[in-house]
């Protein structure tokens, strides 16, 4: 073979190695470690997989938060002003999480319809919503007339 | 008043912008050298005005002009003076401003620092550079305007910067960064111009090289910044996220570390001059990518500002502008060189080649990671984030083929390299990594495959590195001598390779060797984090200049001393009243010891979080040497003194470094 297309088919052909690796690694690592998001109304209706390792979110229900006193062990539940579910959580929870605030967590789903979280995110300034949040709450206005006036308000004061 | 004056500043920037991108072309198109002769002075006249505007927006913060609604956001009277200052870039609009006054002051540096270069050449760069300041003036006058008043209602007082940002960190990361990301339109603009007079040669990548380089020193350093304010100011000891901010950043880097190398062949050897133009295209768009994911909204982040989909639109426009004209041109213009000069399989070039290869995927990795959410999410095909373990899976045997194959590429040579001489020389620094990299392993309790894998990938750097050094420098007129003689670009490579070592060295230790404890503890408490002992005195309150704190003490022993006393905070700001964590840690070049307090449990229980992070340092210590290495890189004398004799330089000719000529007698 003439020595430049000798040299050129070499390069070529690492391009598609390193391409081929490239593409095999992230499909399988993709395949592995997406997240999907469910909000309160979809994991209490029983569409979110049980013990996959999803995100959830929603506000914290007024009243809700209960800590054990002897450990890091925090309980409070996530609305979407329509259905709530219970989530459970170990550890230090960020600087802005409260009750009525919007928070996203990451964790799985147990058979008792448990949320056990592993990581909690909360909203990182006074004016800022995690996107994912207020579109569960949008959503969760819309298809329910009743709730709407109250979530509407709750998403206005943010 | 003077607000008034700063957007009236913005739009004669503006106006000279227009000027500078449309006049110096039209001349150097049709060989008016009247009409390029405007191109310097326009460069000045755009500075001025956007350096004006900036330093009003600057008065207006440090004079409290809460009439002006961006300093009525972003800032306070109570707010020390220093962080008034830099609130100017603590907002969307404000560090839009810095981001131009960062691009008009590149391209001031192009104009005063190219007076070598041939006028048509510096008419189209600079023109280039004066389209991108259109896109972005306009953008900022348009949807984003800092000067905007609140009358006839002025607020009292500012609602204050966001606590996250009241640290030192954000007075010097935006800038690094900024300068950065712009400094890559440059190499941006030597491309473009480039295509345009279809010059590309040898010439045309010596001229944009040192302008690469310098960028991204900055960026490196900017990255590193953002890094370790994440780690002690978002307070919880983390140094990278995967967060698409951060990768954001990431993904020009990458590109602009490809770059870099691929310019550095076709400046030596004449070749890759396409692809190099591609990646000059791709890294400046990934800098626009990095700013449009940060600044419109579509993130869930800290950088991510309330804003109106406004300025996301214009930004995607302004993206998909700049990167559909250029690759138009590129697809026009990219030279059908037939290349001269050969090299073999088994040469610098190769190696260099393979170089951009990983760089290039990981490039891809890191932005299909990044965007594929966004993408999915747009079309409304679900909500799904994807986790840091997709990254660290992917990216790691990335960065450690990188690594080993840079290990091996410091001893080739241009051209041709010997097989055989090549292991031969390969053997010794193997046998020695492999020896340091066990023992290092040896120390630190435990072998873990990844964490020899990444240490003996950072041992291999380091030892080829000093190798290399050790035989070019031999000399017969003495070792100081040979050192001496190299010069100092080949003393920035060195330099930026070892620094890329000492990080994978951090960034392999830390992961692995890490302990991080969550614990619950009232005043009286011990804790044992490995065999560090932490013992929680007292938490107390304490008041700030604008705001008040729960003060905690803590001792830290060490077989049975006291090596460290550490006052961690959970502080409580006055306005707006938002609760921050501050960290405390006891920094060492080989450990950090840091704790932090998380929420109160019950009356005098809290939550504590206490790390022992070892060579943690290293990560952004591996960052300031990669950045010095680039800054020594450009003082080289070449840059100076070849750009008279440049329209002689045939890229066929034989390379005249001391290295390669040594090398070519040893291969021959």
């Amino acid at each position: 073979m003439h020595p430049i297309r000798k040299k050129r088919l070499t390069i070529v052909l690492f391009l598609l190695v390193g391409l081929g690796i490239a593409v095999a690694l992230t499909t399988y690592a993709l395949r592995q470690n997406i997240n999907l998001f469910y909000d309160p109304s979809q994991i209490s209706a029983g569409e979110a997989p049980v013990d996959v390792r999803i995100r959830a979110g929603g506000m914290v229900e007024e009243g809700s938060v209960v800590r054990d006193p002897d450990s890091l062990t925090i309980e409070f539940r996530v609305t979407d002003f329509n259905a709530s579910v219970p989530v459970e959580y170990t550890g230090i929870l960020p600087d802005l999480f409260a009750e009525g605030q919007g928070v996203v967590a990451m964790g799985r789903l147990n058979n008792n319809g448990r949320f056990v979280a592993d990581q909690v995110l909360a909203k990182h300034d006074e004016n800022y919503m995690p996107p994912e949040v207020a579109d569960a709450l949008e959503k969760a206005a819309k298809g329910q007339n009743k709730a709407s006036e109250n979530a509407t308000t709750n998403t206005v004061s943010y | 008043m003077y607000p008034e004056l700063g957007q009236l500043a913005l739009i004669l920037a503006l106006l000279l912008a227009v000027l500078l991108s449309v006049v110096p072309l039209a001349g150097s198109l049709t060989g008016r050298d009247n009409l390029q002769a405007f191109a310097r002075p326009l460069a000045a006249g755009m500075f001025v005005f956007v350096g004006l505007a900036f330093a009003i927006l600057t008065n207006a913060f440090v004079t409290d002009d809460f009439s002006v609604a961006y300093v009525a956001n972003n800032s306070n009277s109570m707010l020390p003076w220093y962080f008034k200052f830099s609130a100017v870039w603590g907002g969307h609009e404000g560090s839009l401003l810095l981001w131009i006054l960062m691009l008009s002051g590149w391209t001031l540096a192009v104009a005063i620092f190219s007076r070598r270069l041939p006028s048509v050449m510096i008419s189209q760069v600079l023109s280039v550079l004066g389209m991108v300041s259109v896109g972005f003036l306009l953008f900022i006058v348009v949807t984003s305007n800092p000067f905007d008043r609140l009358l006839p209602n002025v607020p009292a007082d500012g609602a204050d910067l966001n606590p996250l940002l009241q640290d030192v960190g954000l007075i010097i990361h935006p800038p690094m960064l900024y300068m950065g990301y712009v400094g890559f339109a440059v190499a941006f603009a030597f491309a473009i111009a480039a295509l345009i007079n279809g010059r590309l040669d040898a010439a045309w990548a010596r001229w944009s090289r040192p302008w690469t380089t310098v960028a991204w020193a900055f960026l490196s350093l900017g990255i590193a910044l953002g890094s370790w304010w994440a780690y002690y100011e978002l307070g919880w000891g983390g140094w990278w996220f995967w967060d698409p901010v951060e990768n954001a950043s990431l993904l020009p880097w990458l590109s602009g570390t490809a770059l870099m190398h691929s310019l550095a062949v076709t400046e030596k050897r004449g070749v890759f001059k396409s692809w190099t133009v591609l990646l000059a295209i791709v890294t400046f768009s990934l800098s626009l990518l990095g700013t449009f994911l940060v600044r419109s909204g579509v993130l869930t982040s800290v950088h991510a500002f309330a804003s109106d989909p406004e300025r996301g639109t214009f930004l995607l426009a302004l993206l998909a502008v700049t990167i559909v004209a250029s690759l138009t041109l590129y697809a026009v213009r990219a030279p059908v060189v037939h290349v001269r000069s050969r090299y073999g399989s088994l040469s610098r070039e190769i190696f260099l080649l393979l170089n951009n290869v990983l760089l290039v995927s990981a490039t891809l990795l890191v932005a299909v990671g990044t965007l594929y959410p966004l993408v999915l999410d747009f079309l409304e095909m679900g909500k799904l984030s994807i986790g840091e373990p997709f990254f660290n899976l992917t990216f790691s045997p990335l960065a450690v083929a990188a690594g080993l194959l840079m290990g091996a590429g410091i001893f080739s040579r241009w051209k041709k390299t010997d097989g055989g001489w090549l292991g031969r020389k390969l053997l010794w620094p193997l046998a020695v990594s492999l020896i340091a990299s066990t023992a290092v392993m040896i120390g630190y309790d435990g072998f873990k495959p990844w964490a020899f894998v990444g240490v003996f990938t950072a041992m291999w750097v380091t030892v080829a590195t000093f190798w290399d050094l050790w035989d070019k420098s031999s000399s017969r007129k003495g070792r100081i001598h040979g050192l001496k003689r190299q010069s100092r670009s080949y003393y920035g490579m060195v330099l930026g390779h070892l620094g890329l070592a000492i990080t994978m060295a951090g960034v392999t230790v830390v992961s692995n060797y890490g302990i991080e404890r969550d614990v619950r503890m009232v005043p009286g408490d011990v804790a044992m984090v490995g065999d560090y002992q932490f013992v929680f005195k007292d938490i107390g309150a304490r008041n700030g200049a604008n705001f008040t704190a729960q003060y905690g003490s803590f001792d830290v022993m060490l077989d049975g001393e006291r090596i460290a006393e550490l006052h961690p905070e959970k502080r409580q700001y006055s306005v707006g009243m938002s609760v921050m964590t501050e960290a405390d840690i006891d920094a060492g070049l080989f450990r950090d010891i840091f704790v932090a307090i998380g929420e109160r449990i019950s009356d005098d229980a809290w939550a504590i979080r206490l790390q022992y992070k070892p060579l943690v340092r290293w990560l952004w210590l591996g960052a300031i040497f990669m950045a010095a290495g680039g800054f020594l890189a450009i003082s080289d004398r070449r840059y100076r003194v070849r750009e008279r004799a440049e329209e002689k330089v045939d890229t066929s000719a034989p390379v005249t470094d001391a290295g390669s000529t040594r090398s070519a007698g040893a291969v021959s």
